[in-house]
């Protein structure tokens, strides 16, 4: 029996602070070895893969194409579980508006948009970014497993996923408008919110991912 | 269902250890960064704030460490303010495992370092500390140093700039309230939070859990820190978002 412990991946393309999702994976899942790494062969390797992002998508999406992480994103989708978290969300829809337009990853047929400077609800003014703890709606899914239907996560985002197949939506986010919290399809998973930033229902969500096999 | 207010404990740190001045004088020992933090989180608070007080440069790698220590064991978002001064702060503290920075008197004498930062870093982790006196009718004057030293900036206004130039969130504390605990300075917080389009969160006076409810209700805070009332037991961040759900505030709870 094979016992040497399972890996996990980060993905690495020098966007920053990936300090919170490996310690909040490492912290859910001690036995597995959780790699921050932007080496093709480890992600090619790792039983898990996990695409995060910070910032803006036009430097995001230019690391990504730079470094070729795109391909291996594209190969790993086919064969592993791969979780995207906010920017790793919307690098894998087709288009976002930010930065003044920016093609993306085109995993999930769909647009990332601004949620606008004159965002209102019932008469009253919503601030964007979209920052703070929100409610989701969970849609059948795995990886909700054990986490309370409405349970609320950390956004931080001024740009929202409006995915063009209903049948990818797996979260439903709201915040002035109906937005993607969460797509998924086979063995792919992604989330706007920060798992990692979540606390209770942020970190069950990783260790369902760590534990799921990539069957939806 | 909507976006909940949030509750942010803020931890003054001073060489790896929280303590909390009374206007920014009569320091009293609190105990252990870590330890706090982890209780807090297990309370159910939203973010935490750290603002490092420490003096010189070469100290202030104590409070890189202390991030990196709770980072790992804290898993809601950790902000950390003080002595951010340049790009290379900046990324210190992310990678110690901060998710944003507050950049206080740095922004004031040089405001293109918010612009540089918001486009470096994304404007999701910068936050402009704004430490506000009120001077005459409606009208509030930036104060650096601790309250010390006017700019002759005003705070309305200066907020303003600040969202255009980047930032992501205002961190407002009134210098006048500031460890006295008769409550928010409701105005300013009104004026701030309407003029600019980012989150506010309102700081400096917090004595009771009424007050709280105050800075949203009234003075239109997107998220209330507290420091004192926390430190000394004297509530739980529980029944402090306990308090304010009972108001008709949307929490998370």
């Amino acid at each position: 029996m094979n016992v040497s412990s399972k890996i996990c991946a980060v993905i690495d393309y020098g966007m920053g602070n990936l300090h919170s999702a490996h310690g909040a994976l490492q912290a859910v899942a001690p036995e597995t070895q959780v790699i921050v790494t932007g080496d093709p062969h480890i992600i090619r390797q790792a039983d898990h893969v996990v695409l995060p992002g910070v910032g803006a998508i036009r430097d995001c999406m230019a690391e990504i194409i730079r470094q070729e992480v795109d391909e291996v994103v594209r190969e790993v989708m086919r064969t592993k579980p791969l979780l995207g978290i906010c920017i790793g969300m919307q690098a894998m829809m087709d288009r976002s508006e930010e930065n003044g337009g920016v093609d993306c990853m085109g995993l999930f047929p769909g647009q990332v948009k601004f949620f606008g400077n004159d965002l209102e609800e019932n008469g009253e003014r919503l601030k964007v970014p979209h920052m703070g703890w929100n409610t989701v709606g969970q849609l059948g899914h795995p990886l909700w497993k054990g986490i309370p239907d409405q349970s609320r996560f950390y956004f931080v985002h001024s740009y929202y996923v409006q995915a063009e197949n209903p049948n990818h939506v797996k979260g439903l986010g709201h915040y002035g408008v109906d937005f993607a919290a969460a797509v998924g399809e086979d063995n792919v998973f992604a989330v706007q919110f920060h798992p990692e930033k979540s606390h209770n229902a942020g970190l069950a969500l990783l260790k369902n991912f760590l534990h799921w096999d990539g069957a939806a | 269902m909507a976006l909940a207010k949030r509750i942010i404990p803020c931890l003054d740190v001073d060489q790896g250890r929280v303590v909390k001045g009374v206007n920014f004088v009569g320091i009293r020992d609190a105990g252990d960064p870590v330890e706090i933090a982890k209780r807090y989180n297990d309370q159910g608070a939203d973010e935490i704030t750290f603002l490092d007080i420490t003096a010189s440069h070469e100290e202030r790698d104590t409070t890189v460490h202390m991030v990196e220590a709770i980072a790992e064991q804290v898993f809601i978002p950790l902000t950390v303010g003080g002595g951010i001064r340049e790009l290379a702060d900046i990324r210190k503290m992310l990678n110690a495992g901060a998710d944003k920075v507050s950049i206080n008197s740095a922004a004031v004498y040089n405001p293109e370092f918010v612009r540089e930062a918001s486009q470096k870093f994304g404007a999701q982790c910068i936050v402009v500390a704004i430490d506000a006196k009120q001077v005459g009718d409606n009208h509030w004057e930036i104060f650096t140093h601790g309250g010390r030293k006017p700019t002759g900036i005003n705070a309305v206004e200066w907020a303003v700039k600040m969202a255009e130039y980047g930032a992501g969130e205002i961190l407002l504390t009134s210098m006048d309230r500031d460890g006295v605990k008769s409550g928010f300075d409701l105005g300013v917080t009104k004026a701030i939070s309407a003029a600019v389009n980012i989150p506010v969160i309102a700081s400096g006076g917090v004595g009771n859990l009424d007050h709280l409810v105050d800075g949203v209700k009234l003075g239109g805070a997107d998220a209330v820190l507290a420091a004192s009332i926390f430190h000394f037991g004297e509530y739980t961040v529980q029944q402090a978002k306990e308090h304010m759900a009972a108001a008709g505030i949307e929490m998370r709870l």
